[in-house]
Formats: structure tokens, C-alpha cells, sequence
């Protein structure tokens, strides 16, 4: 019992509500907010802390014992994504006060930055099943009013889509949910494992484990990602920054958590779909990075072929190659935020995301232009930065388990993103400038503070890699062995009675 | 009963997909809260509608019924109420911006 545990669903979730009675004084709602993130931050950091001296930590809400109450379980995965997605919304609220229009801060902006964190930590660190359903419903609704703020033609366009999608796939989660109910009778993801490890994975099981599967691919945009270039390219910049940044990786966190912690049985039925279906994932979205001219665009598709490599690290479910995926996933988290913020603020500069027009901006934003350079290095994976870390060991791992053809893909993708993004570095900033001073649309400065921070982290995390893999480690450790995640929730008595 | 009770989800199924395959904005989202029916239904019946007495009311009887699928049907209808009426205002203000109703003109062009 840790009632820590509930501090990072609770607090954003308060501030939020606090933040709707103080429309209009927009300094006290930025100010509250920051406050709110950085405690939030603090308690994930102090959370990751007493995980790594204690190990998993679980919280029976309302005292109601697992399996029969809703538990929230926090071991080391969901602790460090809770840290780096409070620590990215922090970066975000500070880039939004100083890029988007008052109006979107008038309408509410912060509230719902917030609610969306709420969601996220909630679906990282819930133990239940429907309670994961409940709060991915809170993150999407979220979502749906950040999509929609503002109501321009395009926008209203895309997220009346991104809505229905959603709506589809949360239906079909209840679905899900309903034949695992049905079939093993239990929600509690620790109990969940502990039936269907004594059971064992029959077929059904494993037809269910496909549906949740599809319902999170399309959650995660992994192969299902028709819908995610057009929704994330319409909101304003930060807003797309925290979808980026956040959104897809609970997806993939869901598809984690299933397959390393209940359906993990007949991996090659379900680990074989897994590794391919993030192949053909790496591959689109690459072709798609490739293709397209416009910033928000290639963006877009670099979410989607981090997705693909995650998936496939996760698929092959060897130590290394989960390690990988772990450090990777957290990489991709900061460098998305980093580069979505970057290219935010060569839009808002230049006034266009269609790179043809845009031109010579290393003139006048220099920093801007080696803060973006560096970014795209770091999602290309090159050495001493921390894409490279993850990258090389996910790899490894393929190579270990005998998956050359979809390493050697992998390896091709990311140079397809190294050019897509190189592309838009050169386009940008290299050239003649056609912006005299003073003809810009704004000036990005606020995009600076934030860029520097995430750049130092990814940095930090390249050269320190040392210093955090033993966190992450410890996360794989869980994902490995499940039956240091059941013990941590079922109480002793619970086991002597299955037992 | 229960028979029964699979056989007209199964039919809300299939209806809502014809509805969500269709062009008119109404029409999809009549068929997404078709969808929502349909799976309250199947939650409500796919392990037995009435195998014993309520629970939490009397500690005699033999058997009780599970209570969880209703509580589980009562939290998605909610949610499932909430999102269809988010979507029918976002469908309306589409409507009105945008002129049309229909998926095919509101397809989007990549040169916007």
C-alpha cells in the first residue's frame, strides 16, 4: 500500500478543475499549471525512488483488496514514462504561453493539457483492466477538445475523424474486454496473468489477445496510423508536440503490458504478428517521411516509424532487445516533444510548413537551427546521442534472435528518417534567406527554453546511458518475470487461497 | 434467453457497420452509438442474465448474479453517452463551416 501512487492522477486532475474557475487570468493559469507539473514530476521522481529500493508498488484504492477493488501498481516502467510525460507536459505549457494565440489560452488550454496528463499517468499506473479502459477514455476526451480548440475548417475536418476512429476502437476495447471477462473472469491485470498462466493460453485467449491488440494498434498507429497524419497536422504546434509525445506511447504501452504481462504464452502466434506488423509499420511511415513537404507532415510520419521500431524491439521479447525498447520508448518521448516544439517554431517563424517556402533561417535563429540539426540526429540514432542506445540494442537483440530481414529494414528506415528530417534542416535553414529581419511571422523565441532542455536530456541520456539503464533494467526485470508484478499486488492470502 | 439476447447484438452489429460504412456524417454516427448498444448487450448477456439472487442484499441465498458487467455496462454508457453527444456538436459545427455532410467531400487535400 502507497498512497504516492495516486498523487500523479490526482494532482493534474485538481489543478485542472481549479484552472476552470480562472478563465481569464491567464498568468495565474500558467503559473498554477507549472506548479502542478513540476509537483507531479517531483512525486514520479521520489515514486522511481522508493520502486528502485523497495520494488513494485501497488495501491488497493478505497482498501477494497485485489482482485475485488480497482488496484493502481506502479513498477518501474510506468514510473519512469510518468516522470518523462509530466516532465514533456511541463515543457509544453512553458513553450504554449509564449506560441499560442490568447484565445487558445482563454479557452481553456491548460485544463485540458492537464486532463490529458491525468489520463496518461492513470492508464500508466492502473492495475485493472477497464479502470485502463476508463482512463484512455479520459485521455482521448482530452485530446478531442485540444484537437478541436479553435474550430478552424481543417482541424473540425480531422478531428471529427480522429473522434469516430477512436469511438470505433474504444468499442471495440469493451468488446475485448467482455470476452476476456467472459473467459477468464477477472479484470485485475495481475490476476488476469495468474488465471491465464494456470489455464493456459488456449486459442480463445489468444483470438482475444489479438483483438485488445488491433484496439491498441490503433491507438498506437502501429500499421492501423491512417488517421494519424492528418490529426496530429491541424492542432496548434504544442498541441501536436504533447500528442506526439504522449499520445501513441500509451498505446504502446498497453500493447507492453499485454503481451509481457498476461498474453505472453504463445509468442509465436502473437510475438511473430508483433514484430511484423511493426516492420511493415517502419516501413510506410518512412516512405511517408519521405514523401511529403510539408514539416507538420514528415513529423507526423517519423511518430509512426518509431512506433514500428519500438513494436518490433518489444516483439522479439528477448532481455536485450526489451531493454532497447524500454530506453528507446522514453528516447522517442522527449525527442518528439523536442522536434515537434522545433518545428512549431520554423512555422510560426517562416508562417508556412510547406518547405519549399521557406528558406535560409540559420541567418537569423542560429541556435534554433543546431538545436533542430541536433534533434534530428537523435531520432536518426546517431552515436553519441540517446536514440543510439536503444536503437543498437533492439537491434542486438533482432540479431540475437535471428530476425535479419526485419533488422536490416530497420537499419534502412532510419536512414529514410535521417533524410527526411536532414531535409527538412537543409530546406529550412541552409539556402538564401528570404525573410528580411522584421518580416517574420513570430519570433520562436519561446520554443528556445524547452528546445534546450529537452536537447540537454537527450544528450544526457546518450552519454549517461550508463547512469539510467539500471532503472531501466529494473523495469525489464518486471516485464521478464511477471510474478514480480502479481506478488506485488495479490496479497499472500489471496495466493495460499488459488493455490 | 441469452441466445436471444447475442442474436440481436449480433444484428446492432451488423447495422451499425452498414451505417458506419456509409457517406453521410449522421449516418456514421448513428452507427457508432449502434456500435456502443451492441456491445452493452453482449457485456450484459455473455456470462448468463439471471443465475442467482441480487447481491449485497441478503447473505441466504445459494448463488448470486455477477454484478460486475452491470457495473462495467453503467460506466461505458456513460462515457458512450458523453462522446456521442461531443461528437454530434463536432459534426454539426463541421456541418456548418465546412457546408457539407459528406464523408467524401470531406476528405481533405494534401496541398491545403
Amino acid at each position: 500500500m502507497n498512497n504516492l501512487l495516486i498523487m500523479p492522477i490526482i494532482i493534474p486532475l485538481l489543478t485542472a478543475m481549479i484552472l476552470f474557475f480562472f478563465r481569464q487570468q491567464i498568468r495565474l493559469q500558467r503559473a498554477l499549471s507549472v506548479l502542478s507539473l513540476i509537483a507531479t514530476a517531483g512525486i514520479a521522481g521520489y515514486l522511481i525512488y522508493i520502486i528502485d529500493t523497495d520494488g513494485v508498488q501497488a495501491l488497493h484504492i478505497g482498501g477494497w483488496e485485489a482482485p475485488f477493488g480497482i488496484s493502481l501498481v506502479a513498477d518501474m516502467l510506468p514510473a519512469l514514462l510518468v516522470l518523462t510525460s509530466s516532465i514533456i507536459c511541463l515543457l509544453c505549457v512553458l513553450y504554449a504561453s509564449g506560441s499560442t494565440g490568447e484565445q487558445h489560452e482563454r479557452f481553456y488550454l491548460y485544463p485540458f493539457i492537464l486532463f490529458l496528463l491525468c489520463g496518461v499517468n492513470g492508464s500508466f499506473l492502473t492495475g485493472d483492466i477497464f479502470n485502463l479502459f476508463v482512463f484512455f477514455e479520459v485521455m482521448l476526451i482530452a485530446s478531442y477538445v485540444l484537437l478541436s480548440l479553435g474550430g478552424g475548417k481543417r482541424q473540425l475536418r480531422e478531428s471529427l475523424k480522429y473522434v469516430m476512429m477512436n469511438m470505433l476502437s474504444s468499442t471495440l476495447f469493451v468488446v475485448a474486454i467482455a470476452y476476456l471477462y467472459s473467459i477468464v473472469g477477472t479484470l485485475n491485470m495481475a490476476h488476469l496473468s495468474e488465471r491465464v498462466a494456470l489455464s493456459g493460453q488456449d486459442g480463445l485467449i489468444t483470438t482475444v489477445s489479438l483483438l485488445f491488440l488491433i484496439v491498441f494498434s490503433i491507438k498506437a498507429g502501429l500499421v492501423l496510423y491512417f488517421w494519424l497524419p492528418g490529426s496530429y497536422s491541424v492542432p496548434p504546434t504544442v498541441i501536436s508536440a504533447i500528442f506526439a509525445a504522449l499520445l501513441t506511447k500509451v498505446g504502446i504501452y498497453a500493447i507492453v503490458r499485454m503481451f509481457t504481462l498476461i498474453f505472453y504464452h504463445q509468442p509465436e502466434i502473437t510475438h511473430t504478428i508483433l514484430v511484423w506488423m511493426g516492420a511493415i509499420t517502419m516501413i510506410f511511415g518512412a516512405f511517408g517521411a519521405v514523401a511529403y513537404w510539408g514539416i507538420r507532415k514528415i513529423l507526423a510520419y517519423n511518430v509512426i516509424v518509431s512506433v514500428g521500431l519500438i513494436i518490433f524491439g518489444i516483439g522479439i521479447a528477448s532481455d536485450t532487445s526489451l531493454t532497447g525498447a524500454v530506453y528507446y520508448l522514453i528516447h522517442d518521448m522527449i525527442a518528439k516533444a523536442l522536434i515537434f516544439i522545433l518545428g512549431g517554431a520554423i512555422i510560426s517563424i517562416s508562417g508556412t510548413d510547406q518547405l519549399h517556402d521557406i528558406n535560409g533561417l540559420i541567418r537569423y535563429r542560429p541556435l534554433l537551427g543546431w538545436l533542430f540539426f541536433l534533434s534530428a540526429l537523435a531520432l536518426a540514432g546517431v552515436p553519441p546521442l540517446s536514440g543510439f542506445v536503444g536503437k543498437m540494442m533492439i537491434l542486438r537483440g533482432g540479431i540475437e534472435q535471428e530476425f535479419y530481414v526485419i533488422s536490416i529494414i530497420s537499419v534502412l528506415t532510419s536512414l529514410l528518417v535521417l533524410y527526411s528530417v536532414m531535409k527538412v534542416f537543409v530546406q529550412s535553414f541552409w539556402g538564401e534567406t528570404l525573410l528580411s529581419e522584421g518580416e517574420e511571422h513570430a519570433t520562436g523565441r519561446s520554443a528556445l527554453l524547452p528546445g534546450v532542455i529537452l536537447a540537454s536530456m537527450l544528450v544526457g541520456m546518450g552519454l549517461g546511458a550508463e547512469w539510467l539503464l539500471p532503472y531501466v533494467d529494473k523495469a525489464v526485470d518486471v516485464m521478464m518475470d511477471p510474478s514480480l508484478y502479481i506478488d506485488a499486488v495479490l496479497s499472500p492470502t489471496e495466493e495460499v487461497i488459488i493455490e | 434467453m441469452e441466445t436471444f439476447m447475442i442474436i440481436i447484438s449480433g444484428v446492432l452489429f451488423t447495422v451499425g457497420t452498414y451505417l458506419v460504412l456509409s457517406k453521410g456524417l449522421l449516418r456514421i454516427i448513428l452507427g457508432l452509438s449502434l456500435f456502443s448498444h451492441a456491445t452493452h448487450l453482449m457485456l450484459l448477456s455473455i456470462n448468463g442474465l439471471k443465475k442467482g439472487a441480487a447481491p449485497l442484499l441478503g447473505e441466504e441465498a445459494a448463488s448470486y448474479t455477477d454484478p460486475v458487467p452491470q457495473a462495467l455496462i453503467l460506466t461505458s454508457i456513460v462515457i458512450s453517452f458523453a462522446l456521442t453527444a461531443f461528437v454530434l456538436v463536432l459534426g454539426y459545427r463541421t456541418y456548418v463551416e465546412l457546408g457539407s455532410d459528406d464523408m467524401h467531400q470531406l476528405k481533405g487535400r494534401d496541398d491545403e
